[in-house]
Parts: structure tokens; C-alpha cells; sequence
């Protein structure tokens, strides 16, 4: 990461609680726009979620879909504009819960959009009940003794959207460290840059720090990551079909 | 030259008419016969056509389309009419143009298949969430379904406000004798400020569209500011009127039922009796204030395939001044003529 701002975020501080990941990941994206000088033309979708207010830090054109919506949002703005970058940004309940539908079939039709996916493992902007990615025995508003079987299992986004023929490129990462960032920023460039060579659907899932949600510090939240997510949610590439 | 149409299918070729740039639907009965020929003719005019997986997506794919200034549309029946609305409340808060068309079927639930006029309520009184009006056509025939399909278009793009097409299954499936162009007519560039749309932010700032709209007082002025749109929106009033100038009752309805009324109209008056005829060409705006002025010296029978909606819409702008008398049946049934004419006379004794 670079210390100018790029041209891709507003001059503007972020209102996102201390420690969480939205803020890095907003800053990868944009970097990688300005460094594919693809800014001009990208058309964004914001989620419902911590990030419905993406338009507020992002320098280039932003729209904010209902909830769990982007993918069939992002395929409008696609069919009508191929020539333009449209991506959508996502949480976990917008992407994994109420959007489930959306995204499997945006993936499945091999829709020319690049998706980035935020899994902070909790509904942070509600006040942090339970995500299709809460993990078991995790403590949540509406999980308050842990999640159970009862519930359901975690959903794997990565791996169920990996086995659809039009997907291109599927990766996971983490933005709790400096090497797990520059990792996740080359995976936000081949994304993009795989749109632009019209390589069909293509989406990198963030594993995100919520401190506020997880009832952690900041600090304690990068190790959060590292010791209960990567075990169910372990990093790589699902698919890449170059 | 007229030809023998169906009005799913003219209103595929108004759509046409009307610069349509993308379609997303989803199959539903009684209106598949515009999914099916318009992902044919959306192909040879070589516009864009997507088959949705659901009526959630399709919504939103309208929305995606919208964005970006390009006329896109959906058309559904009853049911997907339903699954819809989230996605038209954000259409509305968001300011965009698009159009949408309700094949109407019986409900509710699954209800039937038939043709039925049970939705009025959905359309004009707002089925979403939030203070809002959609611009609503009643189109009465194949050449309508055309006409209006044709000019929805423009109207969503002056108001930047989705359009609703409130048809039934009747008029979709019917088939009957329409004048349409040969050829799809040249594009008709709109005259209004495109400086909303997203494009790409190349040579200009970027810009946002959303409809959170969370700082102190904001969404009380977003909302008094889309309410004054809607006022202007009265000049797109339109009805249909005959007899009306000594009519002692005048029959009011719209699209398959107008069809009907004006059967018994035409009957009336062969036999001496002092009928008058009303048909809505718009649902909203309403023609209140031509029906308050008739009041003055007519009553009303009006006639709907429902248990009475639109009877409500035209009690409020009689006031209480005439009487105003309803007849419908719901679920795919049709307003016997008989039985329209028997309250008719007994309204004239």
C-alpha cells in the first residue's frame, strides 16, 4: 500500500469502528482500480450492511442495491454496459443469507462481474447477530449461548461457488496481516483484471475483523482470524481457470 | 394496416416502439407470450433479453439497467407483481425511470390463471413499502397494450419514476384486430437532463445513486420533493368518456371490464335509456375531478373484475354528492352484462 491516497477514495475519514476490515479492503480496491486505471469505468453496487455507505468513500460511480440484490444489480448495469467494470460488495447476510439466489445464479451465468465479498462472521451493521458464516459455539446477539447444529453449518461460499462452470476465478484471503493484505490486494487485481479481459464471473471472499461484533480489541481481533476462521474458512484459490 | 394481434404480443412490439434497451422477466401465466416472443425479437433487434431466476432478480436487473439511463423493463402477472415490490419502492426512492407490466391473474395466493382485476389496490395505493405513487395505465385493447407500452417509456423517463402497464389476462391473451408499424419505428431520443446516470466517472465527478437517506430532515425533504413530482403527474390524467353530457348513471371501469361497460352502454342507449360511459385510460393519476364535476348530475355503477377497488377511488371524488353503485366479480369471473344492465335500469327508475 502506498501512503497517497488513491484517486479511487474520497478525502474523507472513514466512520467504520476501530479494527475493522472494511476500511483496508475499501482501500485495496480502490488502489487496484487506480493502478488498472479502470476507475472511469466502474460502476459499483453497495450492499445493505456495514458498507451501504461505500459511496461516501469511494471516487467513482456507486449505486446501493436492497438487500442481497447486487448480483442481479451489477447484471443489468453488465449487459447493458459490457464495456464498463461493474463490481458489487458484499457482507456475509447480504451475499450468503437473503442474496443467495442472486449470487448463485450471477456466478452460474457467468456474469462478466467481480464480486468482493466481506465475511466478518457476524451482521455488523444490525448489531452483530448471526451470519450464514457465524462459526459453531460463536457467541452472537441471536446466538447468545453459541451456535448449535441447530442452526445450520457455516456456509462455505468459495467452495459452493467453485464448482459452477462460469466462474472464473474464486479466492479467499484475510486482511490480518501485512503478507495475508498484499495477498488479498494481488487477488482483488487478477478479479479485476480478469473482468476486464471479459473472463466471466469472478469473486474474492475477504475473512474480515468485526471487533465490535466479536466482542473483541482490535488487536485481539487480528489473532480472532488466524485461531477460529481460517480453520473453517481456509485461504487459496477454489478456482482459476486463467 | 390492422392485423390480427395478441396483446401480450403487441405489447412486446410497443416495447420495441417505445426504445426499450433490455428486458429481464420471469415466466408466469397468463403473460409467458411476452418473455417467449420478446426473447426472439429482443435478439433480431438485437437489444438486450435475460430470462431472470426469479422475479427478485428481475426487479433488480430493471434497477441494474436503470442505473446506467438505459430504458429497461419487466413484465410479470399477480403473484411476481408481488415478489416485486421491494425492488419498485427502490425504484421509486431511487428516482429511476423503468417500466413494468401486471398481466393481471386471480388471487390471492396462487389464486388462478385467469384474467382478473384484483391488484388495483397494489398499484395505485403504493404494494411496497413507503409513500409512494407509480404512474398507472389501464390499457383496453391489443392497439392499447401497443400504444401504451409504447409511451411508457417516455413518461418514466420525464418523471424518473417507474411506470406500471395494470393489464389483465383478458386483454393479454386476446386476440383481435390492431394497426402496428411494419417496422420498428426509429428510437425517439427523450428531450430530459440525463446527468444522474452511472457510467463510469470518466471526465465528470462520480456520482451516487441510493435511497438511505439518514441525515437529520433529509428524508422528509427527499420525500416532500418525490410528493411534488407526483402532483405534476396530474397532467398525465387521461380517460374515455361517452353519453356523459345527459346521463343519469354512468358506468365506470377499466380495461376488460370498460369492455363490457361500454356493451351495455351501447345497448342502453339503442333502448332509450340515459347511460353514460367512463373508462380510466390512467389508474394514477385519477381522473377525480371529471368525476366530481358528473356528479353533479349523474350516479354511478361502476364494474370491476375484483370485490370493488376502484369503486373506492371514485366514492372519494363523488363525495357523497350522487349515488354511486358497484358490481364485480373477483377471481377470473366476468361482470355479466346482464346483470350490469338489470342495476343499470333499476338505478334509472
Amino acid at each position: 500500500m502506498s501512503r497517497r491516497l488513491p484517486e479511487s477514495l474520497k478525502k474523507i475519514p472513514h466512520t467504520y469502528c476501530p479494527g475493522c476490515g472494511h476500511g483496508i479492503i475499501h482501500r485495496l480496491v480502490a488502489e487496484s482500480l487506480d493502478e488498472l486505471e479502470l476507475r472511469e469505468k466502474t460502476v459499483a453496487i453497495a450492499p445493505v450492511g456495514c458498507a451501504v455507505f461505500g459511496y461516501h468513500y469511494w471516487n467513482f460511480d456507486t449505486a446501493e442495491a436492497a438487500h442481497g440484490r447486487p448480483p442481479a444489480a451489477a447484471t443489468g448495469i453488465k449487459r447493458v454496459l459490457p464495456d464498463r467494470i461493474v463490481i458489487t460488495y458484499q457482507g456475509d447476510g447480504d451475499l450468503a443469507a437473503i442474496g443467495g439466489n442472486e449470487i448463485i445464479h450471477a456466478a452460474n451465468r457467468g456474469e462478466n462481474i467481480s464480486v468482493f465479498f466481506v465475511n466478518n462472521a457476524c451482521y455488523g451493521m444490525t448489531g452483530g447477530q448471526m451470519a450464514p458464516t457465524t462459526m459453531f459455539d460463536q457467541v452472537t446477539t441471536t446466538t447468545p449461548l453459541g451456535r448449535t447444529l441447530e442452526d445450520g453449518y457455516p456456509v462455505k461460499v468459495c467452495e459452493l461457488l467453485s464448482v459452477l462452470e462460469g466462474v472464473s476465478y474464486i479466492e479467499r484471503v484475510a486482511v490480518n496481516s501485512p503478507a495475508n493484505i498484499m495477498k488479498a490486494k494481488k487477488a482483488v487485481k487478477k478479479a479485476l483484471g480478469y473482468q476486464a479481459r471479459n473472463r466471466g464471473f469472478t469473486l474474492v471472499e475477504f475473512l474480515s475483523m468485526c471487533p465490535t461484533g466479536w466482542k473483541v480489541s482490535p488487536e485481539k481481533s487480528l489473532e480472532w482470524i488466524d485461531e477460529r476462521m481460517l480453520r473453517i474458512f481456509p485461504l487459496g484459490v477454489y478456482k482459476d481457470k486463467g | 394496416m390492422k392485423k390480427l394481434w395478441k396483446g401480450n404480443h403487441a405489447l412486446v412490439e410497443g416495447a420495441l416502439a417505445g426504445g426499450l434497451d433490455a428486458y429481464f422477466g420471469y415466466p408466469i401465466t397468463p403473460q409467458n407470450e411476452v418473455p417467449e416472443y420478446m426473447s426472439l425479437r429482443m435478439k433480431q433487434e438485437k437489444r438486450v433479453f435475460l430470462q431472470a431466476e426469479s422475479e427478485l432478480a428481475s426487479i433488480n436487473m430493471v434497477f441494474g439497467a436503470a442505473l446506467t439511463g438505459k430504458r429497461a423493463m419487466t413484465t410479470s402477472s399477480s403473484p411476481g407483481i408481488s415478489l416485486m415490490q421491494e425492488g419498485i419502492s427502490y425504484l421509486v426512492g431511487c428516482e429511476l425511470p423503468a417500466v413494468i407490466v401486471n398481466v393481471q391473474r386471480g388471487g390471492p395466493g396462487l389464486g388462478n390463471i385467469a384474467g382478473a382485476q384484483g391488484d388495483y389496490f397494489q398499484s395505485v395505493k403504493g404494494g411496497g413499502h413507503g409513500d409512494y405513487r407509480l404512474i398507472t395505465l389501464t390499457p383496453f385493447s391489443v392497439q392499447e397494450m401497443y400504444e401504451m407500452t409504447r409511451d411508457s417509456f417516455d413518461l418514466a423517463f420525464k418523471y424518473r419514476n417507474p411506470v406500471l402497464i395494470l393489464a389483465d389476462g383478458v386483454i393479454g391473451q386476446m386476440l383481435e384486430p390492431a394497426d402496428l408499424p411494419e417496422k420498428v419505428p426509429p428510437r425517439k431520443e427523450f428531450p430530459y437532463s440525463m446527468d444522474w446516470i452511472l457510467d463510469g466517472a470518466a471526465g465528470r465527478d462520480s456520482r451516487f445513486i441510493r435511497s438511505l437517506v439518514m441525515d437529520e430532515g433529509g428524508l422528509e425533504q427527499h420525500n416532500y420533493r418525490l410528493w411534488d413530482k407526483f402532483a405534476k403527474m396530474e397532467k398525465e390524467i387521461s380517460w374515455e368518456e361517452h353519453g356523459t353530457e345527459d346521463a343519469d348513471v354512468i358506468l365506470v371501469g377499466y380495461g376488460t371490464s370498460a369492455r363490457i361497460n361500454l356493451d351495455v352502454y351501447n345497448s342502453a342507449r339503442k333502448n332509450g335509456l340515459k347511460a353514460g360511459y367512463f373508462r380510466l385510460r390512467t389508474a394514477f393519476p385519477f381522473p377525480s375531478k371529471r368525476l366530481s364535476e358528473l356528479s353533479s348530475r349523474s350516479g354511478f355503477l361502476v364494474t370491476e373484475m375484483s370485490m370493488g377497488q376502484m369503486v373506492e377511488d371514485v366514492r372519494l371524488a363523488v363525495s357523497g354528492r350522487s349515488d354511486v353503485e358497484f358490481y364485480g366479480r373477483p377471481a377470473g369471473g366476468l361482470p355479466e352484462e346482464e346483470k350490469i344492465y338489470g342495476i343499470l335500469e333499476r338505478m334509472l327508475k
